[in-house]
C-alpha cells in the first residue's frame, strides 16, 4: 500500500471563523473524503472527496454565484438604489438571492416553476422574498421566459442577474471552488466531476483546475434523459442552453439516470452519514464511475465532486411524498 | 368522450411538439398510457418502469395525483384532463 502525504496549505491555520457579514461566511467549504464506499474498499489509492457546498449559509453551492453576481452589480452600479433583484430559479439560487437580499436590505422577487420543492418555497419566503410561479409543464425554461417578460415590461425596476448568462456565476467558482480544491489537495487531485445546471460550477471550477501545474481531468454530468428527476441539473440537448455554457470546457460528459442519483443519495445518508440532494447523488455516481476506471487502469486517483445541497431541502416537496419514505 | 393528456416540454419531442394529445375513451389511466404509446412510441418507457409510475413522474387526473386515487387502475368516465407533471423543475 502506498501512502501519500497531503500538503496542508498555510492559510488553513489562519482561516477566519468570525465574520462581519453573512456574505463572508460563503465559501471555504470543507472537503470530505468518502471513506466507506464499498466500490473503493480495497483501493486506498483511489479516493473520492466531496466538497460540502451544502455547508454554505444558504444551504447550497448557489450562494457563491449569487454573491458574486450581486456584488458585481453593486460595484458596477447596475444594481442601484430602489431596484429589486429578480431572476428565475429552480430553487437554490432563489434561496441564495433571498438570503443575500435580506442581509443587504435589497428586495428580491423570484420566478419558479410551481413544481419546485416545497421547502425551497418556504425558505425563500422566510427570508422575505416574493415568488411568482410559472407553469410546471414548462419547467425551468418556462421560468426563464417568464422573468424575461417581467424585465422587458419594467427594465428600470429590476436588477436581473440572469444566472444562466452572467459570467460572474462561473467566476465565483474560478475564484472560489476551484482555488479551494487546489489549496486543500494540491497536486493530489486528478479529477473533478460535477453536474450541469446553469453550468457555472463546472465552467468556473474547470477553468481554474486546468491552470494547475499538473493535468486534472474535468468531467460534466447531465441527466440521461430529457424528462428526469435530478433537480438543479439540465439535459442540455432538450433545454434552453445557458449562455455561460461552453461544451468544450469539460473533457467529457457522463449521462446519469435519475434512479441511480436518487439511490446514491439514499446510500450516502446510510453509509457515509451524508444526507444530500439528488444532484449530489448523481455527482457521486459520476465520481464512482471515474474511480472504477482508475482501478481498472491500476492508477491512483483523487476525484473531487460537489455536494450541492442537503437532502432536507427535498422533504415533502409534493403532495404525493406523504406516502414516500426517503 | 375524448380524454385530453397534457404533455410537459421535455416529452414534446415524442409528440411532434404537441402540448396536448387527445385520446378516444380510455377506461383507465393504464389505458391512457397504452394509447399514448401506440400513438407516440417511446412515451411509455418515459413514464413507467417495472414497478409502475416512475418516482419522479406525476400523473394527474384533473387536480388529483393518481397515487391518491387508484394508481394506474384509476377509472375514467371521459372528458377528464390528464396531466403528466415532472416532479422537479429542472436546472
Amino acid at each position: 500500500m502506498t501512502v501519500r502525504s497531503v500538503a496542508i496549505p498555510d492559510h488553513s491555520f489562519v482561516r477566519a471563523h468570525a465574520h462581519d457579514r453573512i456574505l463572508d461566511a460563503i465559501g471555504k467549504t470543507p472537503l470530505l473524503r468518502l471513506g466507506r464506499l464499498p466500490e473503493l474498499r480495497d483501493h486506498p489509492d483511489v479516493r473520492i472527496y466531496a466538497k460540502l457546498e451544502c455547508q454554505n449559509p444558504g444551504g447550497s453551492v448557489k450562494d457563491r454565484a449569487a454573491r458574486q453576481m450581486i456584488m458585481d452589480g453593486l460595484a458596477k452600479g447596475t444594481l442601484g438604489k430602489g431596484q429589486t433583484i429578480v431572476d428565475s430559479t429552480s430553487g437554490n439560487t432563489g434561496v441564495a438571492y433571498a438570503m443575500i437580499g435580506a442581509a443587504l436590505g435589497i428586495p428580491v422577487e423570484l420566478v419558479m416553476p410551481s413544481n419546485v420543492t416545497e421547502p425551497r418555497k418556504r425558505v425563500v419566503r422566510a427570508y422575505g422574498a416574493k415568488i411568482t410561479f410559472s407553469d410546471p409543464m414548462e419547467g425551468s425554461d418556462g421560468a426563464i421566459r417568464h422573468v424575461r417578460r417581467l424585465v422587458e415590461q419594467s427594465p428600470e425596476r429590476y436588477f436581473y442577474p440572469d444566472q444562466y448568462s452572467n459570467p460572474n456565476n462561473p467566476l465565483a467558482h474560478y475564484l472560489g471552488t476551484g482555488q479551494e480544491i487546489l489549496d486543500d489537495l494540491g497536486s493530489e487531485v486528478t479529477h473533478f466531476v460535477a453536474g450541469l445546471g446553469t453550468s457555472g460550477t463546472v465552467m468556473g471550477t474547470t477553468r481554474r483546475l486546468k491552470e494547475a501545474s499538473h493535468p486534472i481531468r474535468c468531467v460534466a454530468i447531465e441527466p440521461s434523459e430529457a424528462m428526469h428527476g435530478l433537480e438543479g441539473l439540465k439535459h442540455m440537448a432538450s433545454s434552453l442552453v445557458p449562455g455561460i455554457y461552453d461544451a468544450h470546457v469539460p473533457d467529457e460528459t457522463l449521462f446519469i439516470q435519475t434512479e441511480h442519483g436518487w439511490d446514491m443519495s439514499d446510500r450516502l445518508a446510510r453509509e457515509e452519514g451524508l444526507h444530500v440532494g439528488h444532484s449530489s447523488g448523481a455527482n457521486v455516481v459520476g465520481a464512482i464511475e471515474l474511480a472504477k476506471r482508475a482501478i481498472a487502469e491500476g492508477k491512483p486517483a483523487s476525484i473531487v465532486t460537489i455536494i450541492c445541497d442537503r437532502g432536507d431541502r427535498y422533504f415533502a416537496p409534493m403532495k404525493w411524498e406523504k406516502s414516500y419514505v426517503w | 368522450m375524448p380524454v385530453i393528456v397534457r404533455i410537459p416540454t421535455p416529452l414534446r419531442t415524442l409528440t411532434g411538439g404537441n402540448e396536448e394529445v387527445s385520446l378516444e375513451a380510455p377506461a383507465t389511466v393504464r389505458a391512457v398510457v397504452d394509447q399514448l404509446e401506440a400513438k407516440h412510441p417511446g412515451l411509455k418507457d418515459r413514464l413507467l418502469d417495472e414497478k409502475g409510475v416512475r418516482k419522479f413522474i406525476n400523473l394527474y387526473v384533473g387536480e388529483e395525483d393518481i397515487r391518491f386515487l387508484e394508481g394506474l387502475d384509476t377509472k375514467l368516465t371521459g372528458n377528464e384532463q390528464i396531466s403528466i407533471v415532472p416532479a422537479i423543475a429542472g436546472g
